[in-house]
């Protein structure tokens, strides 16, 4: 379970977010929802490390700790809004590079991304290279190149936006998908509709300054 | 026909000149330019660093600012005022190394740009270090931008090579002048405009093949 507590962000002196708190549980989703603009994806990257908070305190299962800490600690993956899949290699070695060069065998870790490839029903594209496939398919690299590091907590930024719409429920599935097999899980979405059909839990991030839609 | 068998040996000595400081340059400026690029790019924090940084600012500034030939003159008969003596042929490599790694470090810095902070960014939640970042993402797809302007840098490079009679290294052009001045003709410089011709139509088909060895991927 991690616990965040009273997280404030500003950006050059204009508060983006203001003493969030919120409790990620296990083997939950939480949808975060809120309209653009609010601040979601800066709470998702502060979780992620990617960005630091002014304040706040971060708990993990009772113990005080850090985004930092909990990267290191590989604790969290990222979905990335626009997949963020590397371009120069193939989607096999995309999902393999981090585990590789964290110790494992490459045979170990090809075998585990078949695996993978093979639960998200995409075991023929392990050869092919990003450009080549189409933006669902990139996505679910984007996740199994995420849980290939077993992470205990998967961070998702607007999973349903750089796909059609018409995708939006093959995404729902591929989430709840993702938590039967015990996966904790943060969606941040803009979309309330999806926010219900695949959250445990929604946690609403209000616009500061009014402006709600 | 039987003049230019007559001068051709002297010629062909002077390509070995001028292939010598090409080659040597490119191993040494390629891997500089993009240890200055990363060195440009890297974010200052502590005072070391932002000294630094103004130091690499610096030499790209002085490299690029002045002509080559004066940079020439300058380490062969400058640097020995000041103690530093270099023989005439490392004097040449070491101005063309750090002339064509200042302007290597530029190209490279584009390149850099023009990848997606999100490719670092994806790299970092893999909990992967910077140097793994760069070596396994990013540089790979920097040199896949960069090529094409890399081209022309190489090209370049073997002309700005005839620089080296400044010096008094004998390459391919000097070669050409020295039998135009003693024979009064101007078939050596001909054929030595041939020469040129000749080595940047191979260059310019490597560079097709390397280009084409990138395009695996988009």
């Amino acid at each position: 379970m991690l616990e965040i507590k009273n997280i404030s962000k500003s950006f050059n002196g204009k508060k983006v977010l203001d003493n969030i708190s919120l409790t990620i549980d296990d083997q939950k989703t939480l949808a975060i929802v809120g309209p653009s603009g609010a601040g979601k994806t800066t709470l998702l990257r502060i979780i992620a490390g990617l960005t630091e908070a002014d304040s706040g305190e971060f708990i993990w299962n009772g113990q005080p700790t850090t985004p930092a800490q909990l990267r290191k600690d590989g604790v969290i993956g990222v979905v990335f809004q626009g997949f963020e899949l590397f371009p120069n290699l193939t989607v096999l070695k995309n999902i393999t590079l981090a585990p590789v060069l964290q110790g494992q065998s490459q045979a170990e870790a090809d075998k585990a991304a078949m695996q993978l490839l093979d639960e998200l029903a995409l075991p023929e594209q392990a050869n092919a290279y990003p450009f080549s496939l189409s933006g669902g398919q990139k996505q679910r690299v984007a996740i199994a190149r995420a849980l290939a590091l077993n992470p205990q907590i998967l961070l998702y930024d607007e999973p349903t936006s750089a796909l059609d719409p018409n995708l939006r429920q093959s995404v729902a599935n591929l989430v709840k998908s993702v938590q039967q097999n015990g996966m904790t899980q943060v969606v941040v979405t803009h979309d309330m509709d999806f926010a219900e059909s695949v959250a445990d839990t929604t946690f609403k991030v209000q616009q500061i300054g009014g402006d709600d839609e | 026909m039987t003049y230019v068998l007559q001068i051709l040996p002297a010629l062909l000595s002077g390509v070995q000149m001028t292939l010598s400081v090409f080659f040597l340059t490119l191993i040494g400026a390629i891997p500089l330019g993009m240890l200055v690029s990363v060195g440009l790019m890297h974010k200052a924090k502590t005072i070391f660093g932002t000294l630094g940084h103004a130091l690499l600012e610096g030499y790209v500034w002085l490299f690029r600012g002045t002509p080559l030939l004066l940079q020439l003159i300058f380490v062969f008969y400058g640097l020995p005022l000041i103690g530093i003596v270099f023989p005439r042929f490392n004097a040449a490599l070491f101005a063309f190394i750090l002339n064509y790694a200042a302007y290597f470090a530029e190209i490279y810095r584009g390149g850099f740009g023009a990848v997606e902070e999100g490719q670092f960014e994806a790299a970092t939640v893999l909990n992967m270090t910077r140097w793994q970042s760069l070596r396994y993402v990013v540089i790979p797809q920097v040199l896949k931008i960069v090529l094409p302007s890399m081209g022309n840098e190489v090209i370049n490079l073997v002309k700005d090579s005839s620089l080296v009679y400044v010096i008094g290294l004998g390459d391919l052009l000097r070669a050409g002048e020295v039998a135009t001045a003693r024979d009064v003709t101007l078939v050596p410089l001909a054929l030595v405009g041939v020469v040129y011709l000749v080595m940047t139509l191979v260059l310019t088909f490597l560079q097709r093949r390397v280009e084409k060895s990138f395009s695996y991927y988009k």
